[in-house]
C-alpha cells in the first residue's frame, strides 16, 4: 500500500518532461553502448560521472539507470548478430542467438531477446518495488558492525566468486584499498600516503579511479591487441515472433526473473551466473533439447530475461544496503558519494523523491527500450560499422574530458593515465578490475564503520559480531572462503548447480 | 611496459564464443559458479622461466606498494590525534601486510606455473603479440593533451587528442581529410555541452577568445 503511493509519487517525478528527456537520453546511450563493442555500461556510467557536477541527482540517476538497462538490451543485439559477446553475461545470447541468426532466424532471436529483457526488467522492477522498502525497513536499525560485515562480504564475494584466480582477485582488491587510503584520514585528519603532496591530501577522486580503470585501461588494452578486420554483423530484418515461437518463449520469459533477481541482489557477479543457470534450466525443461547449441529460441528468451531481472536485483542491494554487486552498481555508488548521499536503509526515508523517481523511471525506460529495440534493432546494428580507431579515440577523449572536469587540473590527467596503465597491467595479467573499484569505493567507508563499531565496544573485537545480522553475514563469508574445500566434500556426479 | 615477446603465447586464442573463463585443468568444474582453486594454475608453461618473468613484475609491484604502505603507516605521527581504540594506523598496516602476503603468494603461484588469464573482449585478438608501440603512442598523445590543454584551451587540445589517438590506433587513410573534421566537431560540441548544459567550465584558450 505504502509503496504503491510512493511509486505513484515517483511517477509524478519521472514523468516530468525534463526527467523523461533524461530517461530517453539514458536508454538511447545505453542501447548504443550495449551495441558498440569494447564499451560496457560500467565504463559508460564512469565516463558520465562528471555530469554529477552539473545535474541534479534525480536526473543523473534516471539517466544512469537507463544506461544500465539499455546496455543489456543492446548487448544481446551484438551477441546475436556478431557472435562476439562483450561481457560474460552476453555469452549465452551468442551461443543460441548467433546460430539462429545464421540460420536466417535472426529477427526471431532479436525479438525473443528484446521481449525477454522487457519481461525480466518489468518483473524484476516490480519485485524491487515490493521488496526494497521491506528490506530497508528491516535494515533500518542495523549499526556500524552490520555495515562493516556487509562490506567485508562485498570484498570477499567480489574476489572469490568472480574470475578464475582468487589470489589475483585479492591482489586487485588490495590495490583498490590502497588507492582508497590515500588522503586525509576521515576521523583524525592524519595524512596517509600523501608524501607531503597537497594534491594527494584530498585523496584520489573516485571519478579518476573509475574512469582510469574502466575506460583508459580498457582502451589501452584493446589498442595493444586490436583485432584487425573485425567480423561483420549478419544482416537481419525487423524482429518479430511467430505463434509457434511465442508458445515456446513465454514460459522462459517468466522463469528468467525467478533465477535472475535473487542472483542480482547477492554479490555473486551480476548477470553471469543467472544467465547460465537459466540456460541449463531451459535446456532441461525444453521439448526441443536437440536444438540447443544450434539455435533454440528458449535459450535466448530465458537467459536474457534473467539478465535484466538481475539488474533490478542489483538495485535492491545497492539502494537498501549500499552494497554494490556489479561494476555498474559500484560506479553508481560512486555517483551517490559524489552527491554526498549515502545509500542504505535510510535512503528511502531521506530521499523518497530520488528513490521512487528512479524506480518509476525504470518502468518508463523499459517501455522506451522495447519501442526502441524491437522495430529498430537493424538500425542499431549499423553502429557496429564504426571504425575502431574512432571508437577508442572517442573513449580516450571522453575520459580526458571527465578527468579534467573534476578539478580543471592537468595533474589529474597524469594521475588518470597512471591509473589507466595500472588497469592495462591488470588486464594483461588477469587481475580482475571490479575488486579494485569496489575497494576504492567501499574501503574508506568500511574503515570508518570498523572504527566506529570498535569505538562503541571500547576496542573489544566482540563489538564486531554482537548482532545476529553480522553473525549471519560472517557465516556466509566463511562459507564463500571455504567453498573450494567444501566442494571436494560434495559427492561428484550430479553436482551441476544444485544450490 | 615490456617489449613484444617473440615466443608464441601459451594462451590458446579464445574460441568465437569468447570470454570462456572455464579452467582448463581438466576438472569438471562448471563454468562461472565455482572458482577453481588458484585458477589456471595447472596450465603447462612452455617457457617457464621466460614467460614467468614479466608476471613476477606484478608481484614486485605489489610487494613495493605493500612496503610503501607499511612504512608510511609505521612512520606516522599519531600521538596527538588518536581517538578510540583504532587509530589511523591500523587499517594501513593490515592492508600493507596483506599486500606483502599476496605478493609472495602470487609469486609462488607464478613460479609453479600459474598464469593470469589475459582479458578477452569483442575487439581483442589475443593470438597476436601485444602491440606496445601503439600503447606508448597513445600515452604520449594523452600526456601531450595534459600539457597543452592549459595553454591551447580545450577545443584545440581536445581535437588534437582525438586526432592523435585515432592516428595512433591506425586511422591513416583519412588522417588528413575526415579525421580532423570529426575531431574538431567533437571537441567543440563537447566544449559547448559542458559549458552550456552542465555549467562546467573548460578552458576556452586563445581560440575561443577570438570567436
Amino acid at each position: 500500500m505504502d509503496s504503491l503511493t510512493s511509486l505513484m509519487n515517483g511517477f509524478g517525478t519521472a514523468l516530468t518532461p525534463l526527467n523523461l528527456l533524461w530517461a530517453a537520453c539514458g536508454v538511447l546511450l545505453g542501447t548504443a553502448i550495449g551495441v558498440l563493442p569494447g564499451i560496457g555500461p560500467a565504463m559508460a556510467v564512469a565516463l558520465l560521472l562528471p555530469v554529477t557536477y552539473g545535474l541534479d541527482p534525480t536526473a543523473a540517476f534516471i539517466m544512469f539507470a537507463g544506461i544500465y538497462y539499455g546496455g543489456m538490451f543492446g548487448g544481446s543485439t551484438t551477441s546475436i548478430l556478431l557472435n562476439t559477446p562483450g561481457e560474460s553475461a552476453a555469452v549465452i545470447a551468442a551461443i543460441e542467438g548467433n546460430p539462429m541468426a545464421k540460420a536466417g532466424r535472426g529477427s526471431q532471436a532479436l525479438a525473443a531477446a528484446a521481449v525477454g529483457h522487457f519481461a525480466g526488467g518489468m518483473i524484476g522492477t516490480i519485485l524491487l518495488v515490493v521488496l526494497a522498502p521491506t528490506v530497508a525497513r528491516l535494515a533500518v536499525d542495523i549499526g556500524a558492525p552490520d555495515y562493516f560485515a556487509v562490506m567485508v562480504l562485498a570484498f570477499i564475494a567480489v574476489t572469490s566468486v568472480l574470475g578464475s584466480s582468487r589470489i589475483r582477485g585479492f591482489a586487485s582488491l588490495l590495490i583498490g584499498l590502497t588507492l582508497g587510503l590515500v588522503g586525509l584520514d576521515q576521523m583524525t585528519g592524519q595524512q596517509r600516503l600523501t608524501f607531503g603532496s597537497l594534491q594527494l591530501s584530498d585523496g584520489i577522486d573516485v571519478v579518476l579511479v573509475a574512469v582510469g580503470l574502466f575506460a583508459i585501461g580498457e582502451a589501452l588494452w584493446v589498442a595493444a591487441h586490436l583485432r584487425r578486420g573485425s567480423g561483420t554483423a549478419l544482416p537481419v530484418g525487423r524482429p518479430w515472433l511467430g505463434r509457434d515461437e511465442l508458445r515456446r518463449t513465454w514460459k522462459p520469459w517468466l522463469r528468467g526473473p525467478v533465477i535472475g533477481f535473487p542472483f542480482g541482489a547477492i554479490p555473486a557477479g551480476g548477470a553471469e551466473i543467472p544467465t547460465f543457470l537459466s540456460y541449463i534450466t531451459e535446456k532441461r525443461l525444453s521439448k526441443h533439447k536437440e536444438e540447443f547449441g544450434k539455435g533454440a529460441v528458449e535459450g535466448v528468451a530465458g537467459p536474457e530475461s534473467a539478465a535484466s531481472a538481475s539488474a533490478a536485483g542489483t538495485l535492491v542491494s545497492m539502494l537498501t544496503l549500499g552494497l554494490p554487486t556489479t561494476a555498474v552498481a559500484a560506479v553508481m555508488l560512486a555517483a551517490f558519494q559524489q552527491y554526498g548521499i549515502q545509500p542504505g536503509p535510510l535512503l528511502f526515508e531521506r530521499e523518497p523523491e530520488l528513490v521512487w523517481g528512479l524506480i518509476a523511471s525504470l518502468f518508463v525506460g523499459m517501455v522506451m527500450l522495447l519501442v526502441l529495440n524491437l522495430p529498430l534493432a537493424p538500425v542499431w546494428a549499423k553502429l557496429l560499422r564504426i571504425p575502431r580507431p574512432y571508437l577508442y579515440a572517442g573513449i580516450l577523449f571522453f575520459a580526458a574530458v571527465g578527468a579534467y572536469a573534476v578539478g580543471g587540473q592537468a595533474i589529474d590527467l597524469v594521475i588518470l593515465l597512471i591509473i589507466g596503465l595500472l588497469g592495462l597491467m591488470m588486464r594483461r595479467y588477469g587481475l580482475p578490475v571490479l575488486p579494485a573499484v569496489i575497494g576504492v569505493i567501499l574501503g574508506p567507508n568500511a574503515e570508518q564503520q570498523l572504527r566506529r563499531a570498535l569505538q562503541i565496544s571500547d576496542g573489544s573485537v566482540t563489538g564486531l559480531v554482537n548482532t545476529p545480522f553480522a553473525v549471519t553475514v560472517y557465516a556466509v563469508i566463511a562459507l564463500l572462503l571455504l567453498w573450494p574445500w567444501l566442494k571436494r566434500l560434495v559427492p561428484r556426479g550430479r553436482t551441476e548447480h544444485k544450490d | 611496459m615490456s617489449t613484444p615477446e617473440p615466443p608464441p603465447r601459451p594462451e590458446p586464442s579464445p574460441a568465437p564464443q569468447g570470454a570462456s573463463s572455464a579452467p582448463e585443468d581438466g576438472s569438471p568444474a562448471p563454468e562461472g559458479a565455482s572458482p577453481a582453486p588458484e585458477g589456471a594454475a595447472a596450465r603447462p608453461a612452455r617457457f617457464p622461466r621466460l614467460r614467468g618473468s614479466s608476471e613476477l613484475g606484478v608481484c614486485a609491484l605489489l610487494l613495493a606498494v605493500g612496503v610503501l604502505v607499511l612504512t608510511d603507516a609505521l612512520t606516522m605521527d599519531t600521538v596527538a590525534s588518536v581517538r578510540g581504540p583504532v587509530g589511523p594506523r591500523t587499517v594501513p598496516v593490515v592492508v600493507g601486510a596483506a599486500l606483502v602476503l599476496v605478493a609472495v603468494l602470487l609469486a609462488v603461484d607464478v613460479l609453479r606455473g600459474g598464469r593470469g588469464e589475459a582479458e578477452g573482449g569483442e575487439d581483442v585478438d589475443l593470438s597476436e603479440p601485444g602491440d606496445w608501440r601503439t600503447v606508448a603512442l597513445l600515452a604520449g598523445v594523452f600526456l601531450a593533451f595534459a600539457a597543452l590543454v592549459g595553454p591551447l584551451g580545450f577545443p584545440l587540445a581536445g581535437a588534437l587528442l582525438f586526432w592523435g589517438s585515432a592516428y595512433a590506433l591506425g586511422s591513416r587513410s583519412h588522417a588528413l581529410t575526415r579525421d580532423p573534421l570529426i575531431a574538431a566537431g567533437l571537441s567543440v560540441a563537447t566544449y559547448a555541452v559542458f559549458h552550456l548544459l552542465l555549467g562546467v567550465h573548460l578552458p576556452g584558450g586563445p581560440l575561443m577568445g577570438v570567436l
